[in-house]
């Protein structure tokens, strides 16, 4: 974490770190990331019971003997034997430590294991993610791509108007919108729903919508900045056919561009895939996380915060080392911003 | 040539730009259309809630009712009128989102310059804190934070300003750092004359179109998080009209009443595109 200030003493340094010195520097600052993320969501967990309303010695009483079991005596018990009259840091040491031994809890709703609906969310989440992205990736580079080609052109407009209206057309509403036109009036695509084919369409279509006018965008500022520079103009005087120049040196290096928007945009797609799988009932993170939070199911609560939260830091990683592997020149200073 | 060049912008401004306003000059078109929508969008949220006072009186009787003179946007499906909860809407929007990134914008801006100012363990457990934060969605914070107490408005408040300031805090740090370690500020330290003075000529006039930019956003973004948490059923609690609330409580009746779907819809776009359009960076006219 400090890596990034402490930037004078790297200067002494060989001037190109080796791949492995690289690799490592990035996982360990994420590692440090990851372990702070999963800190304070699980503290602000912890919190969450700590203020629920009523006893919390009656509540599991009342779990384990029944309603009409539950007297002073046996709520005594359950805190005596849970610890429940500790102060507070200490009973935040113990859910702390039962977070590190991998024991999220059974949910309170459902009475199943809390990790084992993990793995269902999860996998849902990871294919509407990832077949966003994909969509994403693929027609906005294509678009940018026109678009640099006639700077200035009819798709180059199109494309800053397709950018200002996704930035004014929050997800939920153009999700909404999406099924007002193919579900309802059209009745080509099912609103909801899961397992089938087309069931993916509409959610990951409504991510990538966004998505896809950002990368566009950047696509096409880098493309047309890259077309200019003094390496195209000269690998197109030494006799190279457009197409290698667009290969090998156009597309190559927006790819390092593009790559670290990708990680930026992270947190965007994130967040729209909670709201996207609310509104289309997909049963992923976002979906789980939102029920958990209505019911105060905390253990899932707690769960899917984390898993949303590390898969933040999980694809910033990916990122990191992306970049570090499509273009290796040293960086002393990283961007702060 | 140099000389004309200097003359012309001696010579006062020209006639035209000298009649207008001093906050009209040098606005470009989308700027000023989107200040008199946003304006327009304001007085709506001030002078609507005091013109239909009430909005839960509900009349069963005349549910999805269609606008009239009386009512312009009909009533809802429990017979409340729903330009009142419009209104009320409104003001909550724009009343929340401005707290929001007031306190976000305080403390971001206050912490970026203790973490440049003092440096040490101060800049070292505030950037490991930010770290922290820039991996966790707004949303996901929001969410969590409005778990702990049961929807009230000021927790939601919290939840918001706890996710957005970390972009005020990273750059204020980035940008103080550089302005504390340049010669201005070394002259002013050499001249004895204190941290308040640095802060209110040196730092505070690089920072303040940056802020402004950035509060901008955050005024959209927080509007936008709100509705979020109040479509999928976790903001507001029900009976308070909320924008987001309203646009999932009308959907089921698309077809039986159109507008009262379309009428948050159409409040919540008005305010982003507003927002937008105030920091287009078009060619200015």
């Amino acid at each position: 974490m400090t890596i990034s200030t402490a930037e004078p003493r790297t200067s002494s340094r060989p001037a190109v770190p080796s791949a492995v010195a690289t690799t490592a520097r990035v996982l360990g600052r994420r590692a440090l990331q990851a372990a702070g993320v999963v800190l304070v969501v699980s503290t602000a967990c912890f919190a969450i019971v700590q203020n629920l309303p009523g006893d919390i010695a009656f509540r599991i009483a009342a779990g384990r003997y029944g309603y009409d079991q539950v007297t002073a005596a046996s709520a005594d018990s359950v805190r005596a034997e849970l610890g429940l009259d500790q102060p507070v840091w200490l009973q935040l040491m113990d859910w702390l430590a039962g977070l590190v031994s991998f024991d999220l809890g059974n949910s309170l709703v459902t009475g199943a294991s809390v990790a084992g609906e993990l793995g269902l969310h999860l996998a849902s989440s990871l294919q509407l993610a990832a077949a966003a992205l994909v969509l994403a990736l693929i027609v906005g580079t294509t678009v940018g791509a026109l678009a640099a080609a006639r700077p200035g052109g009819l798709l180059d407009r199109l494309t800053t108007v397709w950018v200002s209206a996704a930035r004014a057309l929050p997800p939920f509403l153009l999700g909404l919108l999406l099924i007002l036109l193919f579900s309802v009036h059209l009745g080509v695509l099912p609103a909801a729903g899961h397992g089938e084919a087309n069931n993916i369409v509409l959610p990951a279509a409504t991510l990538a919508v966004g998505l896809s006018g950002l990368f566009a965008r950047v696509t096409r500022d880098a493309m047309a900045q890259i077309r200019q520079s003094d390496y195209v103009r000269f690998a197109a005087t030494k006799g190279l056919g457009n197409w290698l120049v667009f290969l090998r040196h156009i597309c190559r290096n927006t790819g390092v561009t593009l790559i670290a928007y990708v990680g930026v945009q992270v947190l965007v797609l994130i967040e729209g895939v909670v709201v996207v799988e609310s509104l289309f009932a997909w049963p992923g993170l976002g979906h789980a996380l939102v029920h958990a939070i209505f019911w105060r199911d905390i253990p899932m609560i707690q769960a899917a915060a984390l898993a949303l939260a590390l898969m933040v830091v999980a694809m910033n990683t990916l990122v990191d080392l992306a970049t570090a592997a499509v273009d290796p020149r040293p960086r002393h200073k990283e961007a702060v911003l | 040539m140099t000389n004309a060049v200097a003359m012309h912008e001696l010579s006062p401004a020209p006639a035209q730009s000298a009649n207008r306003p001093h906050w009209v000059a040098g606005r470009t078109k989308t700027q000023l259309i989107s200040a008199a929508l946003l304006a327009a969008l304001a007085v709506f949220a001030i002078a609507g809630p005091l013109a239909w006072p009430d909005h839960a009186l509900q009349d069963l009787s005349r549910f999805l009712e269609a606008p009239s003179a009386a009512e312009p946007l009909g009533r809802d499906h429990l017979g409340r009128s729903v330009i009142a909860r419009l209104a009320h809407a409104t003001q909550l929007s724009l009343v929340m989102a401005v707290l929001c990134v007031s306190a976000a914008l305080l403390f971001g801006t206050l912490a970026g310059i203790a973490a440049a100012w003092r440096g040490g363990w101060v800049d070292s457990v505030l950037h490991g804190l930010s770290e922290v934060f820039i991996a966790l969605p707004a949303l996901l914070v929001v969410l969590v934070v409005s778990a702990i107490a049961n929807g009230d408005l000021w927790t939601l408040c919290l939840g918001l300003a706890l996710a957005q300031w970390v972009e005020y805090f990273r750059m204020v740090r980035a940008r103080s750092g550089l302005l504390l370690a340049g010669p201005a500020v070394e002259a002013a330290g050499l001249l004895r004359l204190g941290p308040a003075h640095i802060m209110r000529r040196h730092l505070f006039p690089e920072l303040r179109p940056l802020l402004s930019t950035m509060a901008t956003f955050g005024v959209g973004s927080s509007i936008l998080a709100l509705s979020t948490l109040g479509f999928v059923g976790i903001g507001v609690r029900p009976p308070t009209p909320e924008l987001g609330l309203m646009i999932t409580e009308a959907f089921p009746y698309y077809h039986e009443a159109p507008w009262m779907a379309l009428a948050p819809v159409l409040v919540l776009t008005t305010i982003l595109i507003g927002l937008l359009g105030l920091r287009s960076k078009e060619s200015r006219a």
